[in-house]
């Protein structure tokens, strides 16, 4: 088990490799569909997001109605290959140093990891209360304009648990199962089962 | 539009909580005097009651649905997990769903942050009033969302905007049917939008998959979808099939194969092969949990047929991820939870 540990860079991100295990501390944006469609429009970020990851999440998140502060009360990631024609841009133009999602992501991702020190993380699809129980505080939110589980929600995690499935060096483990996979299928097709 | 109608039942919801206060008071008053009129305030208070009772049933079933997976579903992910080599990427994932199941019940908070498109499925007796009970069902997913039982999920399609409540057109959809019985049952299904952009609908022959109008070519369809659908629909997964009927019909009959519990038989022998094969044959791709590669791709299949035209011969596939939330209780007279059916 290999740990990343706030402030993140290029350089240690570039140390992760395809298969790792890894216990990410610090901070976390969630930043999904509309986020990404919007960045990609040209709306410059509310944030800073150099050096940082983006968790592609839309969160349960409820505010206490006395003293306004937000709660996380599950929040797993969400599919992550309907970013795939903003994700390489966004690692160009804000200088972030990975993403968590699930399900990976495609060839332009792939290369957009390898030109700018970039990983992606996998995280447990579903397990949203474990994942839930990593984030200490719900620092800020922007763009909750765009609704609650679209909005930028700035995350303190402790621990949270994900997978390298592509690094920085071309290595993707979903384009390695889908064609091993493939494999099988075309097997599978030729037999005649009934 | 949609927002309209939310606020519109969440209005409803506020006055009939006025009318019900303002019922309890007039009651002590009358009861005081104890007139005539005692009895008929009396029926009147009961069928409030019986009304919150629902409520409150309702509101249980969503609670209950969104934290605990069914026991099927339970027993068949720790049998993967046991499947699994162990010190592998497989096993690691699947060791986070068993906790995140525990996590979820011990909290009761939702098992995922989707808590997807909220499908109920109840069946009635004769004589019974659905535009009511349509309503009843709205104001409790309103309740829900607001206690966090249920994510803010529901989009208007034209305009972007999320109305808060998961209350809209389409939201949440309910299917009604009736059955011989004396009681009313209420199934729900929250299936997440990771795993429903997976379902497919193939329509045979398909030239590209050598795919015939028989079993075979139903067959070749599914591992195809199964294949698709690594990694996206959150792994290991269980299908719901439709072979025949039209688009729609085939789509409805997919998803209500679901509530079909992991553990029972098909009674058409082809099928109960056919459902048996396709989870061996998937296993065999080495999608397994996640995506990561491993032994379990698949944790159940189920299939029915509809008669379909001449011309047509579709197979529609609904995937559910391994958060395979569904639950069903059975009302007593008094809209309590009687018995809960899974």
């Amino acid at each position: 088990m290999k740990k990343l540990n706030y402030p993140f860079t290029h350089e240690a991100v570039r140390d992760l490799k395809v298969g790792d295990m890894v216990l990410i501390s610090g901070k976390l944006f969630t930043g999904r569909d509309a986020v990404h469609k919007r960045l990609h429009d040209g709306v410059k970020p509310p944030v800073d997001l150099s050096n940082q990851i983006i968790y592609h999440c839309g969160p349960v998140i409820l505010q206490d109605k006395k003293t306004g502060k937000y709660q996380v009360t599950a929040a797993g990631p969400t599919t992550s290959i309907r970013e795939e024609p903003y994700q390489a841009d966004v690692m160009k133009d804000y200088g972030i140093v990975g993403v968590i999602g699930k399900g990976g992501m495609g060839p332009k991702t792939l290369a957009g990891c390898k030109e700018y020190g970039c990983v992606y993380f996998h995280a447990i699809g579903g397990a949203a209360q474990v994942l839930a129980e990593k984030i200490n505080s719900v620092d800020a939110v922007y763009w909750l304009d765009l609704g609650s589980p679209e909005a930028i929600w700035e995350l303190s995690v402790t621990e949270f648990p994900v997978v390298v499935t592509m690094d920085a060096h071309g290595n993707s483990l979903h384009a390695k199962v889908e064609s091993a996979s493939n494999e099988q299928l075309q097997k599978a097709l030729k037999e005649n089962g009934h | 539009m949609a927002k309209k109608k939310a606020k519109k039942v969440a209005k409803t919801v506020a006055k009939k909580q006025v009318k019900k206060s303002a019922a309890k008071s007039t009651k002590k008053v009358v009861a005081k005097k104890a007139t005539l009129k005692k009895s008929a305030l009396k029926k009147s208070a009961s069928v409030v009651n019986i009304t919150k009772t629902l409520e409150i049933s309702l509101i249980e079933l969503i609670k209950n649905t969104s934290a605990i997976l069914p026991d099927d579903v339970q027993k068949v992910i720790l049998e993967a997990l046991e499947r699994e080599e162990k010190n592998t990427t497989a096993e690691y994932a699947m060791n986070i769903i068993k906790a995140n199941i525990e996590l979820a019940k011990k909290k009761s908070q939702p098992l995922c942050q989707d808590t997807g498109t909220v499908l109920f499925y109840v069946s009635h007796p004769q004589n019974f009033d659905q535009i009511k009970f349509t309503k009843e069902i709205q104001k409790a997913v309103v309740k829900a969302t607001e206690k966090g039982y249920l994510r803010q999920n529901s989009v208007d399609s034209l305009t972007g905007e999320n109305s808060g409540m998961n209350v809209g057109p389409g939201h949440p959809s309910i299917h009604y049917h009736q059955h011989n019985k004396k009681t009313v049952e209420v199934k729900l299904m929250l299936k997440g939008g990771g795993c429903e952009n997976v379902g497919a609908q193939y329509s045979l022959p398909h030239t590209a998959l050598d795919a015939g109008r028989d079993l075979d070519g139903v067959r070749k369809v599914i591992l195809d979808a199964v294949h698709k659908a690594q990694g996206k629909g959150c792994g290991p997964g269980v299908l719901g099939i439709c072979i025949g009927g039209d688009r729609g019909a085939g789509y409805i009959e997919s998803k209500e194969q679901l509530l079909r519990r992991l553990d029972d038989k098909n009674a058409v022998a082809s099928l109960a092969e056919l459902e048996a094969e396709i989870v061996q044959t998937s296993n065999k791709l080495g999608i397994g949990p996640m995506g990561f590669g491993g032994k379990t791709t698949l944790l159940g299949c189920k299939i029915s047929a509809l008669n379909r035209l001449p011309a047509s011969f579709f197979v529609s596939i609904s995937y559910m991820c391994w958060a395979f939330r569904r639950q069903g209780i059975e009302l007593s007279e008094k809209n309590q939870i009687k018995k809960w059916l899974y």
